[in-house]
Protein backbone atom coordinates (compact mmCIF):
# COMPACT_ATOMS: atom_id res chain seq x y z
CA UNK A 1 0.00 0.00 0.00
CA UNK A 2 1.87 3.65 -1.00
CA UNK A 3 0.17 5.76 1.87
CA UNK A 4 2.45 8.83 1.61
CA UNK A 5 0.67 10.68 -1.41
CA UNK A 6 2.90 13.57 -0.58
CA UNK A 7 3.79 16.69 1.91
CA UNK A 8 1.85 19.99 1.77
CA UNK A 9 2.87 23.25 3.82
CA UNK A 10 1.06 23.81 6.50
CA UNK A 11 0.30 27.88 6.48
CA UNK A 12 -0.20 28.26 3.04
CA UNK A 13 -1.18 25.25 2.06
CA UNK A 14 1.41 24.38 -1.42
CA UNK A 15 1.88 20.97 -2.33
CA UNK A 16 5.03 19.27 -2.75
CA UNK A 17 6.16 15.78 -3.52
CA UNK A 18 7.88 13.72 -1.39
CA UNK A 19 11.44 14.57 -0.92
CA UNK A 20 14.05 15.64 2.13
CA UNK A 21 12.55 18.64 2.87
CA UNK A 22 11.29 20.96 5.98
CA UNK A 23 10.31 24.45 4.55
CA UNK A 24 7.92 25.91 2.01
CA UNK A 25 9.75 27.61 -0.87
CA UNK A 26 7.07 30.28 -0.68
CA UNK A 27 6.25 30.97 2.61
CA UNK A 28 8.92 29.15 4.86
CA UNK A 29 5.88 27.14 6.73
CA UNK A 30 6.67 23.75 7.87
CA UNK A 31 5.92 20.96 5.50
CA UNK A 32 3.81 17.97 6.55
CA UNK A 33 3.31 14.16 5.59
CA UNK A 34 0.24 14.36 3.62
CA UNK A 35 -1.32 10.52 3.60
CA UNK A 36 -3.80 8.73 1.73
CA UNK A 37 -6.46 8.60 4.29
CA UNK A 38 -9.53 6.61 2.27
CA UNK A 39 -6.20 3.22 1.64
CA UNK A 40 -5.44 3.73 4.95
CA UNK A 41 -9.12 3.53 6.23
CA UNK A 42 -9.29 -0.06 4.03
CA UNK A 43 -5.99 -1.13 5.39
CA UNK A 44 -6.47 -0.50 9.39
CA UNK A 45 -8.27 -1.98 12.05
CA UNK A 46 -7.91 -3.14 15.66
CA UNK A 47 -7.25 -6.39 15.04
CA UNK A 48 -4.23 -5.82 12.79
CA UNK A 49 -2.46 -3.65 15.17
CA UNK A 50 -3.13 -5.95 17.61
CA UNK A 51 -1.57 -8.94 15.28
CA UNK A 52 1.48 -6.45 14.94
CA UNK A 53 4.75 -6.09 16.50
CA UNK A 54 5.66 -5.45 20.39
CA UNK A 55 6.90 -2.25 18.90
CA UNK A 56 5.33 1.31 17.88
CA UNK A 57 5.95 -0.27 14.13
CA UNK A 58 2.55 -1.78 14.92
CA UNK A 59 1.07 0.98 13.66
CA UNK A 60 2.94 1.17 10.86
CA UNK A 61 -0.40 2.02 8.39
CA UNK A 62 -0.01 5.26 10.22
CA UNK A 63 3.95 6.41 9.75
CA UNK A 64 5.23 7.31 6.52
CA UNK A 65 7.51 4.45 5.75
CA UNK A 66 6.03 2.26 2.85
CA UNK A 67 5.56 -1.38 3.99
CA UNK A 68 8.26 -2.92 1.67
CA UNK A 69 11.35 -1.08 3.06
CA UNK A 70 12.91 -2.78 5.91
CA UNK A 71 12.91 -0.51 9.54
CA UNK A 72 15.40 0.16 11.12
CA UNK A 73 14.17 -1.07 14.68
CA UNK A 74 15.66 -1.37 18.31
CA UNK A 75 12.44 -2.51 19.40
CA UNK A 76 11.64 1.08 20.08
CA UNK A 77 7.66 1.94 21.70
CA UNK A 78 5.28 -0.18 23.35
CA UNK A 79 6.36 1.29 26.60
CA UNK A 80 4.09 0.81 29.85
CA UNK A 81 1.18 3.03 30.64
CA UNK A 82 1.00 2.74 34.28
CA UNK A 83 -1.67 3.64 36.39
CA UNK A 84 -0.10 5.72 39.15
CA UNK A 85 -2.26 4.99 42.13
CA UNK A 86 0.18 6.15 44.59
CA UNK A 87 0.89 9.57 42.52
CA UNK A 88 -2.03 9.65 42.04
CA UNK A 89 -3.24 9.77 45.66
CA UNK A 90 -0.95 12.48 46.38
CA UNK A 91 -2.55 14.40 43.60
CA UNK A 92 -6.30 13.40 44.31
CA UNK A 93 -6.39 11.71 40.62
CA UNK A 94 -7.87 8.18 40.60
CA UNK A 95 -6.92 7.80 37.24
CA UNK A 96 -3.66 8.89 36.43
CA UNK A 97 -1.62 7.61 34.14
CA UNK A 98 1.82 7.38 33.33
CA UNK A 99 3.73 7.19 29.94
CA UNK A 100 6.72 5.81 31.17
CA UNK A 101 8.73 6.18 27.73
CA UNK A 102 12.11 6.24 29.70
CA UNK A 103 12.06 2.35 28.66
CA UNK A 104 13.01 2.73 25.11
CA UNK A 105 16.35 1.77 23.56
CA UNK A 106 18.34 4.69 24.64
CA UNK A 107 16.12 5.46 27.34
CA UNK A 108 14.13 8.20 25.86
CA UNK A 109 10.84 9.40 23.71
CA UNK A 110 13.78 9.81 21.04
CA UNK A 111 13.94 6.20 19.64
CA UNK A 112 10.78 6.53 18.24
CA UNK A 113 11.52 9.79 15.77
CA UNK A 114 14.76 8.29 15.21
CA UNK A 115 13.89 5.02 13.96
CA UNK A 116 11.11 6.69 11.41
CA UNK A 117 14.08 9.28 10.33
CA UNK A 118 16.12 6.98 9.81
CA UNK A 119 14.26 4.12 8.19
CA UNK A 120 12.34 6.79 6.03
CA UNK A 121 16.42 8.15 5.05
CA UNK A 122 17.63 4.76 4.28
CA UNK A 123 15.11 3.75 2.03
CA UNK A 124 15.56 7.02 -0.24
CA UNK A 125 19.56 6.69 -0.43
CA UNK A 126 20.92 8.59 2.17
CA UNK A 127 23.96 6.95 3.48
CA UNK A 128 24.77 9.89 6.13
CA UNK A 129 22.40 10.79 9.22
CA UNK A 130 23.58 14.07 11.25
CA UNK A 131 21.42 15.46 14.03
CA UNK A 132 22.24 18.33 16.18
CA UNK A 133 21.57 17.57 19.78
CA UNK A 134 21.71 18.01 23.67
CA UNK A 135 22.00 14.42 24.28
CA UNK A 136 18.75 12.73 24.01
CA UNK A 137 18.53 12.75 20.30
CA UNK A 138 22.18 12.32 19.59
CA UNK A 139 21.70 8.92 21.64
CA UNK A 140 19.04 7.88 19.39
CA UNK A 141 20.75 8.34 16.25
CA UNK A 142 24.18 7.28 17.44
CA UNK A 143 22.49 4.13 18.14
CA UNK A 144 20.50 4.11 15.53
CA UNK A 145 22.96 4.58 12.27
CA UNK A 146 24.79 1.88 13.95
CA UNK A 147 21.98 -0.50 13.98
CA UNK A 148 21.20 0.63 10.23
CA UNK A 149 25.28 0.37 8.95
CA UNK A 150 25.30 4.28 7.93
CA UNK A 151 27.72 6.65 9.13
CA UNK A 152 26.39 9.67 11.34
CA UNK A 153 27.48 12.86 12.80
CA UNK A 154 26.25 14.20 15.89
CA UNK A 155 27.01 18.03 16.62
CA UNK A 156 27.27 18.60 20.35
CA UNK A 157 28.15 21.87 21.90
CA UNK A 158 31.54 21.68 23.38
CA UNK A 159 30.80 22.06 27.07
CA UNK A 160 28.00 18.90 27.32
CA UNK A 161 28.17 16.67 30.23
CA UNK A 162 30.87 14.17 29.40
CA UNK A 163 28.37 11.34 30.14
CA UNK A 164 26.30 12.25 27.85
CA UNK A 165 29.54 12.60 25.31
CA UNK A 166 30.12 8.59 26.44
CA UNK A 167 27.20 7.45 25.52
CA UNK A 168 27.08 8.47 22.14
CA UNK A 169 30.28 8.19 20.97
CA UNK A 170 30.18 4.57 22.45
CA UNK A 171 28.03 3.75 19.49
CA UNK A 172 30.78 4.96 17.22
CA UNK A 173 29.28 8.15 15.40
CA UNK A 174 31.37 10.89 14.01
CA UNK A 175 31.25 13.19 17.50
CA UNK A 176 31.58 17.03 16.47
CA UNK A 177 31.86 19.34 19.81
CA UNK A 178 31.32 22.85 18.49
CA UNK A 179 32.63 25.91 20.52
CA UNK A 180 29.14 27.53 20.94
CA UNK A 181 26.04 27.28 22.25
CA UNK A 182 22.80 25.10 21.47
CA UNK A 183 21.64 27.56 19.14
CA UNK A 184 24.91 27.85 17.22
CA UNK A 185 24.56 24.05 16.69
CA UNK A 186 21.85 24.17 15.14
CA UNK A 187 22.46 26.71 12.73
CA UNK A 188 25.77 25.52 11.48
CA UNK A 189 23.69 22.43 10.97
CA UNK A 190 21.69 24.69 8.96
CA UNK A 191 23.89 25.79 6.85
CA UNK A 192 25.53 22.35 6.74
CA UNK A 193 22.38 20.84 5.34
CA UNK A 194 22.88 22.91 1.75
CA UNK A 195 26.28 21.59 1.08
CA UNK A 196 26.18 18.53 1.78
CA UNK A 197 24.13 15.20 0.84
CA UNK A 198 22.72 14.12 4.66
CA UNK A 199 19.49 13.37 6.45
CA UNK A 200 19.69 15.59 9.60
CA UNK A 201 16.61 14.04 11.70
CA UNK A 202 16.00 17.44 13.17
CA UNK A 203 16.47 19.64 10.11
CA UNK A 204 15.29 17.76 6.32
CA UNK A 205 13.78 15.09 7.43
CA UNK A 206 11.71 16.51 9.88
CA UNK A 207 8.07 15.84 8.49
CA UNK A 208 9.17 12.13 8.58
CA UNK A 209 11.31 11.87 11.80
CA UNK A 210 8.03 13.96 13.47
CA UNK A 211 5.87 11.79 12.35
CA UNK A 212 7.12 8.74 14.78
CA UNK A 213 5.80 10.79 17.72
CA UNK A 214 2.28 9.97 17.47
CA UNK A 215 2.82 6.32 18.23
CA UNK A 216 3.19 7.74 21.85
CA UNK A 217 -0.81 8.36 21.73
CA UNK A 218 -1.76 5.17 19.51
CA UNK A 219 0.23 2.89 22.27
CA UNK A 220 -2.27 5.18 24.74
CA UNK A 221 -5.46 4.46 22.94
CA UNK A 222 -4.81 0.93 22.29
CA UNK A 223 -3.59 0.53 26.50
CA UNK A 224 -6.44 2.35 27.87
CA UNK A 225 -9.33 0.06 25.56
CA UNK A 226 -8.81 2.44 22.39
CA UNK A 227 -10.72 4.85 24.75
CA UNK A 228 -9.13 8.33 24.46
CA UNK A 229 -8.16 10.11 28.08
CA UNK A 230 -9.72 12.80 29.41
CA UNK A 231 -6.80 14.90 29.24
CA UNK A 232 -2.72 14.60 28.31
CA UNK A 233 0.28 16.08 29.56
CA UNK A 234 3.15 16.31 26.91
CA UNK A 235 6.97 18.44 27.44
CA UNK A 236 7.26 21.21 25.23
CA UNK A 237 10.36 21.74 23.40
CA UNK A 238 10.00 23.14 19.61
CA UNK A 239 6.13 21.81 19.97
CA UNK A 240 7.06 19.72 17.14
CA UNK A 241 5.74 16.25 18.91
CA UNK A 242 2.79 18.19 20.86
CA UNK A 243 1.73 19.05 16.95
CA UNK A 244 1.94 15.33 16.06
CA UNK A 245 0.32 14.17 19.39
CA UNK A 246 -3.04 16.47 18.17
CA UNK A 247 -2.53 14.81 14.68
CA UNK A 248 -2.35 11.27 15.85
CA UNK A 249 -5.61 12.02 18.24
CA UNK A 250 -7.23 12.99 15.06
CA UNK A 251 -6.82 10.02 13.17
CA UNK A 252 -7.39 7.61 15.96
CA UNK A 253 -10.99 9.61 15.91
CA UNK A 254 -11.21 10.00 11.79
CA UNK A 255 -10.74 6.53 11.39
CA UNK A 256 -12.82 5.07 14.24
CA UNK A 257 -10.15 3.41 16.11
CA UNK A 258 -10.50 5.26 19.24
CA UNK A 259 -14.00 5.71 20.97
CA UNK A 260 -14.55 9.32 22.27
CA UNK A 261 -16.81 12.35 20.99
CA UNK A 262 -13.26 14.63 20.74
CA UNK A 263 -9.67 14.84 21.18
CA UNK A 264 -8.26 15.24 24.91
CA UNK A 265 -7.14 18.36 26.22
CA UNK A 266 -3.64 18.83 25.43
CA UNK A 267 -1.56 20.60 27.96
CA UNK A 268 2.03 21.72 26.98
CA UNK A 269 4.70 22.14 30.32
CA UNK A 270 7.53 23.63 30.06
CA UNK A 271 10.33 24.83 32.49
CA UNK A 272 9.92 28.33 33.60
CA UNK A 273 13.97 28.58 33.00
CA UNK A 274 13.20 28.19 29.12
CA UNK A 275 9.46 29.08 28.52
CA UNK A 276 8.58 31.31 25.53
CA UNK A 277 5.21 28.79 24.63
CA UNK A 278 4.05 29.28 27.96
CA UNK A 279 4.60 33.31 28.29
CA UNK A 280 2.66 34.02 25.26
CA UNK A 281 -0.12 31.30 26.33
CA UNK A 282 0.26 33.81 29.68
CA UNK A 283 0.20 37.16 27.80
CA UNK A 284 -2.74 35.92 25.45
CA UNK A 285 -1.32 35.82 21.84
CA UNK A 286 0.36 33.07 20.06
CA UNK A 287 2.87 35.21 18.75
CA UNK A 288 5.90 33.58 20.64
CA UNK A 289 8.92 35.60 21.05
CA UNK A 290 12.47 33.64 21.56
CA UNK A 291 14.07 33.80 24.90
CA UNK A 292 17.81 32.31 25.94
CA UNK A 293 17.62 29.24 28.00
CA UNK A 294 18.51 28.43 31.43
CA UNK A 295 16.98 25.91 32.75
CA UNK A 296 18.08 22.38 33.99
CA UNK A 297 15.82 20.58 31.56
CA UNK A 298 17.92 20.96 28.86
CA UNK A 299 16.90 18.43 26.63
CA UNK A 300 13.25 20.66 26.42
CA UNK A 301 15.68 24.02 26.13
CA UNK A 302 14.67 25.09 23.10
CA UNK A 303 14.79 29.30 22.94
CA UNK A 304 13.48 29.49 19.58
CA UNK A 305 10.91 26.77 19.30
CA UNK A 306 9.82 25.75 15.77
CA UNK A 307 6.00 25.01 16.49
CA UNK A 308 5.46 27.44 19.30
CA UNK A 309 2.77 29.15 17.74
CA UNK A 310 0.73 25.98 16.69
CA UNK A 311 1.01 24.65 20.21
CA UNK A 312 -0.63 27.35 21.64
CA UNK A 313 -3.44 27.17 19.17
CA UNK A 314 -3.60 23.04 19.57
CA UNK A 315 -3.92 23.71 23.28
CA UNK A 316 -7.11 26.39 23.48
CA UNK A 317 -8.40 24.41 20.87
CA UNK A 318 -9.26 21.36 22.52
CA UNK A 319 -9.24 22.71 26.07
CA UNK A 320 -5.74 22.43 27.15
CA UNK A 321 -3.47 24.69 29.30
CA UNK A 322 0.32 25.85 28.90
CA UNK A 323 2.07 25.97 32.73
CA UNK A 324 5.58 25.99 33.25
CA UNK A 325 7.75 25.36 36.40
CA UNK A 326 10.75 26.38 38.29
CA UNK A 327 13.58 25.00 38.54
CA UNK A 328 13.34 23.80 42.45
CA UNK A 329 9.41 22.30 41.48
CA UNK A 330 11.01 20.15 38.70
CA UNK A 331 13.75 18.75 41.09
CA UNK A 332 10.87 18.13 43.77
CA UNK A 333 8.87 16.55 41.12
CA UNK A 334 11.36 13.78 39.72
CA UNK A 335 11.75 12.77 43.46
CA UNK A 336 7.95 12.84 43.83
CA UNK A 337 7.52 10.45 41.23
CA UNK A 338 10.19 8.02 41.54
CA UNK A 339 9.26 8.32 45.58
CA UNK A 340 5.55 7.11 44.80
CA UNK A 341 5.72 5.01 41.69
CA UNK A 342 9.55 3.75 41.23
CA UNK A 343 9.93 5.97 37.76
CA UNK A 344 13.16 7.58 38.03
CA UNK A 345 12.69 10.68 34.74
CA UNK A 346 15.60 13.27 33.91
CA UNK A 347 14.91 16.96 34.25
CA UNK A 348 12.18 16.86 31.14
CA UNK A 349 9.94 14.40 32.74
CA UNK A 350 10.14 16.29 36.05
CA UNK A 351 8.74 19.35 33.94
CA UNK A 352 6.47 17.15 32.98
CA UNK A 353 4.98 15.60 36.58
CA UNK A 354 5.73 19.40 38.04
CA UNK A 355 2.79 20.71 35.76
CA UNK A 356 0.84 17.63 36.51
CA UNK A 357 1.14 18.60 39.91
CA UNK A 358 0.75 22.16 39.91
CA UNK A 359 -2.56 21.87 37.88
CA UNK A 360 -3.82 19.24 40.27
CA UNK A 361 -2.83 20.88 43.24
CA UNK A 362 -5.01 23.91 42.11
CA UNK A 363 -7.90 22.16 41.18
CA UNK A 364 -8.08 21.89 37.60
CA UNK A 365 -9.49 18.03 38.39
CA UNK A 366 -12.76 16.85 39.76
CA UNK A 367 -10.51 13.67 40.74
CA UNK A 368 -12.10 11.13 38.46
CA UNK A 369 -10.99 12.20 35.06
CA UNK A 370 -8.37 9.86 33.00
CA UNK A 371 -5.28 11.95 32.51
CA UNK A 372 -2.22 10.90 31.30
CA UNK A 373 1.20 12.23 31.72
CA UNK A 374 4.25 11.82 29.02
CA UNK A 375 7.05 10.69 31.03
CA UNK A 376 9.54 11.01 28.54
CA UNK A 377 13.69 10.18 29.43
CA UNK A 378 15.34 8.36 31.98
CA UNK A 379 16.36 9.35 35.51
CA UNK A 380 20.38 8.58 34.95
CA UNK A 381 20.68 10.81 32.11
CA UNK A 382 20.45 13.95 34.46
CA UNK A 383 21.20 12.34 38.16
CA UNK A 384 23.00 15.17 38.91
CA UNK A 385 19.58 17.38 39.11
CA UNK A 386 18.87 15.30 42.22
CA UNK A 387 22.16 15.09 43.87
CA UNK A 388 22.91 16.78 47.23
CA UNK A 389 25.50 19.34 47.57
CA UNK A 390 28.12 17.02 48.18
CA UNK A 391 27.51 15.40 44.48
CA UNK A 392 25.77 12.17 46.20
CA UNK A 393 22.62 11.90 48.24
CA UNK A 394 21.57 10.97 52.07
CA UNK A 395 22.65 8.30 53.29
CA UNK A 396 23.51 6.26 56.81
CA UNK A 397 27.21 5.26 56.96
CA UNK A 398 28.29 2.94 59.66
CA UNK A 399 30.74 0.07 60.90
CA UNK A 400 30.24 -3.43 59.24
CA UNK A 401 29.16 -4.14 63.00
CA UNK A 402 25.30 -4.46 64.19
CA UNK A 403 26.43 -2.06 67.29
CA UNK A 404 26.93 0.71 64.79
CA UNK A 405 23.95 -0.33 63.07
CA UNK A 406 21.65 0.17 65.85
CA UNK A 407 23.41 3.24 67.01
CA UNK A 408 23.38 5.46 63.88
CA UNK A 409 20.03 3.95 62.18
CA UNK A 410 16.53 4.27 63.27
CA UNK A 411 14.30 1.45 62.56
CA UNK B 1 26.33 32.61 -4.08
CA UNK B 2 24.37 31.25 -0.77
CA UNK B 3 21.06 31.78 0.61
CA UNK B 4 19.97 32.26 4.20
CA UNK B 5 16.47 31.86 5.63
CA UNK B 6 16.02 34.40 8.56
CA UNK B 7 13.03 35.36 10.98
CA UNK B 8 13.73 39.19 12.06
CA UNK B 9 12.11 39.81 15.57
CA UNK B 10 11.71 43.46 16.09
CA UNK B 11 10.32 45.76 18.91
CA UNK B 12 7.94 49.42 18.87
CA UNK B 13 11.56 51.28 18.34
CA UNK B 14 12.43 49.51 14.70
CA UNK B 15 8.82 49.10 13.65
CA UNK B 16 9.41 52.63 11.61
CA UNK B 17 12.96 51.50 10.49
CA UNK B 18 14.10 51.00 6.83
CA UNK B 19 16.16 48.16 7.75
CA UNK B 20 15.74 45.91 5.12
CA UNK B 21 15.96 49.02 2.74
CA UNK B 22 19.49 49.40 5.17
CA UNK B 23 20.43 46.13 4.71
CA UNK B 24 20.24 46.06 0.70
CA UNK B 25 21.82 49.63 0.36
CA UNK B 26 25.38 48.96 2.45
CA UNK B 27 25.74 45.13 1.24
CA UNK B 28 25.61 43.10 -1.36
CA UNK B 29 22.60 41.60 -0.63
CA UNK B 30 19.30 40.19 -2.20
CA UNK B 31 16.13 40.17 0.58
CA UNK B 32 12.77 38.45 -0.56
CA UNK B 33 10.41 38.92 1.95
CA UNK B 34 7.99 36.06 2.31
CA UNK B 35 5.93 36.47 5.56
CA UNK B 36 5.39 39.11 8.12
CA UNK B 37 3.24 40.46 11.18
CA UNK B 38 3.89 43.97 11.73
CA UNK B 39 2.18 45.77 14.45
CA UNK B 40 2.51 49.51 16.23
CA UNK B 41 4.80 47.50 19.03
CA UNK B 42 6.38 44.82 17.49
CA UNK B 43 6.72 43.09 14.05
CA UNK B 44 8.65 39.84 12.44
CA UNK B 45 9.54 39.76 8.88
CA UNK B 46 10.30 36.03 7.19
CA UNK B 47 13.20 36.96 4.45
CA UNK B 48 15.25 35.45 1.80
CA UNK B 49 19.05 36.44 2.38
CA UNK B 50 20.91 35.52 -1.09
CA UNK B 51 24.51 36.72 -1.29
CA UNK B 52 28.09 35.91 -0.93
CA UNK B 53 28.68 34.05 2.48
CA UNK B 54 30.91 36.79 4.05
CA UNK B 55 27.93 39.31 2.93
CA UNK B 56 25.73 37.36 4.85
CA UNK B 57 27.57 37.35 8.00
CA UNK B 58 28.17 41.09 7.41
CA UNK B 59 24.67 41.54 7.11
CA UNK B 60 22.77 39.39 9.88
CA UNK B 61 26.22 41.17 12.16
CA UNK B 62 24.74 44.27 10.86
CA UNK B 63 20.77 43.86 11.86
CA UNK B 64 22.14 42.18 15.08
CA UNK B 65 24.05 45.81 16.07
CA UNK B 66 20.54 47.64 15.07
CA UNK B 67 19.34 45.76 17.29
CA UNK B 68 17.33 43.30 15.44
CA UNK B 69 16.98 39.59 16.84
CA UNK B 70 17.57 37.39 14.07
CA UNK B 71 16.61 33.49 13.93
CA UNK B 72 16.25 30.86 11.83
CA UNK B 73 13.26 31.10 9.84
CA UNK B 74 12.22 27.66 10.81
CA UNK B 75 12.83 27.75 14.57
CA UNK B 76 14.84 25.58 16.18
CA UNK B 77 14.50 21.61 17.14
CA UNK B 78 17.77 20.85 18.65
CA UNK B 79 17.01 18.33 21.69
Amino acid sequence: MTRVIGMRCRECGTDYPVQATHVCEMCFGPLDVVYDYDAIKRAISREKIAAGPPSMWRYRDLLPVEDDVPVVTLGEGFTPLVLAERLGAELGLSRLYLKNDTMNPTNSFKDRVVSVAISWARAHGFETIGCASTGNLANAVAAYSARAGLESFVFIPADLEPAKIISTSVFGPNLVAVRGNYDQVNRLCSQLVESYPWAFCNINVRPFYAEGSKTLDFETAEQLGWQVPDEVIIPIASGCQFVKHHRAWGELLDLGLAEGERQPALTGAQALGCAPVYNAWRDGTDQVMPVKPDTIAKSIAIGNPSDGTYVIRMARETGGVVEAVSEQEIVDSIKLLARTEGIFTETAGGVTIGVLAKLARAGRWKGNETIVAYVTGHGLKTADAVAGPDGTAHRFEIDPTLKSFREVVEV
Amino acid sequence: MARRRVKLIFGRELVTEPVIYQLGKNYEIVSNIRRADVTRDEGWVLLELTGEPDELEKGVAYLESRGIRVEPAEGDLVE
